[in-house]
């Protein structure tokens, strides 16, 4: 999927104070998307570092909500802290086959022109965030401005 | 009785397929058989990404089965194997397919035992050519001619 | 104390092993017999050696000794006995010492029978099975000790993965590792010769045996294994060319080509060099074999090592015994005498092509199951190689290899005359031709696949068959006559005719499974029936119990046929709370002809439970097929010429009255 474009894509919001995720709102800068869940344990384990993210303005996160309750993904965001500028439900769990995505977590690295740059299964973390992803995120950078 | 019988056995479809299945559930079955067997021999052929070497068709996970729930609505709205094919390796690549298609990166695969018997068939009547250069048959002894011609009139005999 | 006495008996096992691996060595090249005969006692030492420390691991398992880290991490006390013992196995360190073991009780066994062995040749045979396990003990001291303690140690064990507690499954590593561990003998004899420079009809004649008892063990163990994933995984398949299925098939082939062309090097003196190829390349297979099992390079039901030391020991060892191997064999192969010579038409032209058309069979396999690797290692693409590309693949090869084996034992030896062999292969086109029409008439309005495939199981039983009536005058002579040849018939005769009927009824079996094979899915309540391949399946009740160490839900179901009934099954879903793992077994009834396998699935009394159903034909015949060819091999192997190890002294050669020689 990488250089591929963003499919298309009509997520329900998640909470009432943040907006749902469509295509349009992936397109324009370059941002993160993290497909998790309530259920899943390597999810939590990534999520203080989601946080760390969130907080520092580096790059900022969407959340797609995969095949979880209403409820208990709200309890989990308002339990852990909430990184995502908007959250997507993902009922069905059809917008993560269209990603190519095998399970939870997996976290996208997404260009201006919506393209996928980067893809990363499992839970996200420092030294992965470091290494492999903000390089690419300071090339698209350069691309963009020079 | 009989009214739940007959409820079950519509309820239960019989397929023939070539492998097992023990994953697909009495709710994702088609009613149309033909789709369904369809459904069943795509599923066969379709990896379970989340699993090790199992088919979306052998697989309990949950990717597996919306794996095969999209299989099956893709069929009931009219589309070609191929498609459904295609619409799985746009999202996962060829990975997901068990049967691997056929390019250059898999030439090996496909070509590689039959490149092999070629070469061994060469090697070997290479082989065989050249010892029998090398080693010429001997003669029969005095003794085994007369052995020779013993069994021979032996056998005119008998 | 005893877990330490394991341990210092496997170093002593080491030491006693490398000494074993020097000593007879330079022994051989000096010709100094004294030296040469440390070989037989240091064989013995180091098999008692290892011995005790297997003994310690089953004395720590059995007592649920969980100091011992590898007790606690794989056993429980409430485990079932034979499950404490079979788990002494059913880990990567503990299966390793039963590799080693087995090692030394191959060196041993040879070190005591082989008394009519030349000096020289036993002595180097001996010193290079020595040198694998100083391999191997190396490895299980510096990577898998099973002998490591853990203080303090927990209150009880971590419980063995409840898809390996079943009996089945106690027995199939200790039969597959005889197996693999077998194709060592002749591995060390192919280096052996190799050393010595000379591969004579004597050496044959020596490897035969001990070839043939590891296909036996191998061909026992593979189907052991095959058994075992049909009744145990609740799948009803019973091959997935799952990679470490494929690892266990692909020193199988091999082996079957390294037998058969061991029987051309006694016989006739040729495919000398072919043969010594074939014993390492078996022998390399099933150390890459124990690589793939062993390294987490692949992960499938079997991986229970996930380190990447170990794999790449086991891969140093891999390269440098059969790397070396090959080498010598570069080296020395060509200044070997130079064998017997034949035509392409004979009976050693078509062992070529056997071993030619197996060896593609093995590399197909072989392709198949590394290629993904390989690949993603070197570019990082992923493919997916599953059972529609080896179908696609493998069954091409396997055609003309059945075709071959009615052909090839009418060809007589160095000169055959193929028309003569056709024409009396006339019985074989016969059988083929009626079971391919039976079997078209009986699916008339379906694909071809399974006729072409009975069509030739029935050309492999009518070749052979006919081959086993020439031999003794069936028909041709009075039946007296014939049934007096037939009781001085060599045994190895009759293993060759039972083992190649297994084959074929093998292929019936699998033939018939995978063409006609019915399922039927349905969601059931209790009381409830459903209908398959003309029985009546009623769901009676579902029960819920207590195991002695899981929970289950039992259902009964009553299988009627015409409303009578035909017996009562009991699939069950248990769920192990240590493991926290649910497994089903399933039912199985079973006829010769076919099964019934019933499984029962998640459900509840209210919502009914998904219950499936599958007809099998002719499966029992897969099983039956490959038992056959097991009982063939241990009928040959009980040969009195292959024990003693010499050759039937004849007088004069006889000749039957149709004027072929008699071939025995």
């Amino acid at each position: 999927m990488i250089e591929k474009n963003i499919p298309d894509l009509n997520l329900p919001p998640l909470l009432e104070t943040k907006p749902g995720i469509d295509k349009q709102a992936l397109i324009g800068e370059i941002q993160l998307v993290n497909f998790f869940s309530s259920w899943c344990g390597p999810c939590r384990t990534e999520h203080d570092f989601l946080m760390r993210i969130g907080k520092s303005n580096i790059v900022p996160i969407y959340g797609i909500n995969y095949k979880d309750k209403q409820k208990a993904a709200k309890k989990w965001l308002l339990d852990l802290g909430d990184p995502y500028e908007r959250i997507g439900r993902d009922v069905d769990g059809r917008t993560a086959i269209d990603w190519g995505v095998y399970g939870v977590p997996e976290t996208y690295l997404i260009d201006k022109q919506g393209r996928i740059q980067y893809r990363h299964v499992g839970p996200l973390s420092e030294s992965i965030f470091k290494e492999k992803i903000s390089p690419v995120i300071k090339v698209l950078r350069k691309q963009t401005n020079g | 009785m009989a009214k739940n019988q007959l409820f079950m056995l519509t309820l239960a479809i019989i397929v023939s397929f070539p492998l097992n299945a023990p994953a697909v559930e009495p709710s994702e079955i088609l009613q149309n058989p033909q789709l369904e067997a369809r459904a069943r021999n795509l599923s066969q052929n379709i990896r379970c990404l989340v699993c090790q070497n199992q088919s979306i068709d052998d697989s309990n996970a949950s990717l597996a089965k919306d794996l095969r729930k999209i299989v099956r609505e893709q069929l009931v709205s009219g589309a070609s194997d191929n498609e459904i094919y295609d619409f799985l390796i746009a999202r996962y690549g060829d990975f997901v397919l068990l049967r691997p298609p056929v390019k250059a990166t898999t030439y090996i695969l496909w070509y590689g035992p039959l490149f092999i018997f070629f070469a061994g068939l060469l090697l070997s009547v290479l082989f065989l050519i050249r010892r029998k250069r090398i080693m010429p048959e001997e003669p029969l002894s005095l003794e085994e001619k007369e052995e020779l011609s013993s069994l021979i009139s032996r056998e005119k005999e008998g | 104390m005893i877990a330490e006495l394991g341990h210092y008996a496997l170093v002593l096992a080491l030491l006693i092993a490398l000494v074993q691996t020097t000593v007879p060595l330079y022994g051989a090249a000096k010709n100094d017999f004294s030296l040469m005969g440390v070989a037989q006692p240091a064989a013995t030492a180091q098999f008692i050696a290892i011995a005790i420390a297997f003994g310690a691991l089953t004395h720590a398992y059995v007592t649920s000794d969980f100091s011992v880290i590898n007790v606690a991490e794989n056993s429980h006390s409430l485990k079932p006995l034979l499950y404490k013992i079979s788990g002494v196995w059913g880990n990567h360190e503990g299966s390793m010492i039963l590799w080693v073991l087995i090692l030394a009780l191959f060196g041993f066994a040879v070190a005591q029978f082989g008394i009519h062995l030349p000096p020289t040749l036993k002595a180097r045979v001996l010193s290079v099975q020595a040198s694998i396990g100083v391999a191997f003990l190396g490895f299980i001291l510096l990577t898998s000790n099973p002998f490591l303690r853990l203080d303090p140690p927990p209150v009880d064990g971590r419980d063995l993965n409840p898809l390996l507690q079943d009996p089945g499954l106690a027995f199939h590593p200790p039969m597959l590792y005889l197996g693999y561990v077998g194709f060592s003998m002749a591995f060390s004899f192919a280096v052996a010769a190799l050393i010595e420079g000379r591969v004579d009809p004597a050496w044959a004649r020596w490897v035969r045996p001990w070839t043939l008892a590891a296909w036996i063990a191998l061909t026992a163990g593979i189907t052991l294994g095959s058994w075992w994933a049909y009744y145990e995984l609740g799948w009803g398949g019973w091959w997935y060319w799952d990679p470490v299925e494929n690892a266990s098939f692909m020193p199988w082939l091999s082996g079957t080509a390294l037998l058969h062309s061991a029987v051309v090097v006694e016989k006739r003196d040729a495919l000398k060099s072919w043969t010594i190829l074939l014993a390492i390349l078996t022998f390399a297979l099933s150390l890459m074999g124990t690589f793939l099992v062993r390294s987490g390079v692949l992960t499938s039901v079997h991986a229970f090592a996930v380190d990447p030391e170990r794999g790449l020991y086991i891969l140093a060892i891999l390269v440098l015994f059969v790397g070396g191997a090959l080498i010598m064999f570069a080296l020395r192969a060509p200044s070997m005498k130079l064998g017997g010579l034949f035509q392409p038409i004979s009976r050693e032209g078509g062992l070529v092509m056997n071993n030619l058309l197996l060896s593609v069979a093995t590399a197909t396999v072989f392709i198949g199951t590394l290629y993904p690797l390989f690949l993603d290692a070197t570019t990082g693409q992923k493919v997916s190689v599953g059972p529609p590309f080896f179908n696609a693949t493998f069954v091409p090869v396997m055609i003309p290899l059945v075709l071959l084996m009615a052909i090839g034992p009418m060809l007589a030896w160095k000169r055959g005359d193929l028309s003569a062999a056709m024409s009396r292969l006339w019985f074989a086109v016969a059988l083929s031709f009626g079971i391919g029409i039976f079997v078209f008439w009986l699916h008339s309005n379906e694909p071809l696949t399974p006729v072409i495939g009975f069509a030739l199981a029935g050309w492999l039983a009518g070749g052979t068959l006919k081959e086993f009536a020439d031999r003794i005058g069936l028909f041709r002579d009075q039946l007296s006559k014939s049934l007096s040849k037939a009781r001085r018939l060599p045994r190895s005769a009759y293993g060759m005719t039972l083992a190649h009927l297994g084959l074929s009824i093998f292929i019936c079996g699998a033939v018939a499974d995978s063409a006609w094979r019915t399922e039927v899915v349905l969601n059931a309540k209790e009381r409830d029936k459903t209908s398959i391949a003309g029985f009546e399946a009623q769901l009676e009740n579902v029960e819920r119990l207590e195991g002695p160490n899981y929970h289950l839900e039992r259902a009964t179901v009553v299988i009627r046929k015409n409303g009578k009934y035909v017996t009562s099954v009991f699939p069950e879903r248990r769920f192990y709370p240590v493991q926290q793992m649910p497994t089903t077994e399933a039912a199985i009834y079973t006829t010769l002809l076919a099964d019934v396998y019933v499984s029962l699935g998640e459900g509840s009394k209210a919502q009914g439970w998904t219950l499936r159903l599958w007809y099998n034909p002719l499966i029992p015949w897969i099983w039956a097929g490959c038992l056959i060819m097991v009982l063939g091999g241990l009928i040959s192997l009980s040969d009195r010429r292959l024990r003693i190890g010499t050759p039937l002294k004849r007088a004069h050669k006889k000749v039957q009255a149709n004027g072929l020689p008699e071939n025995a």
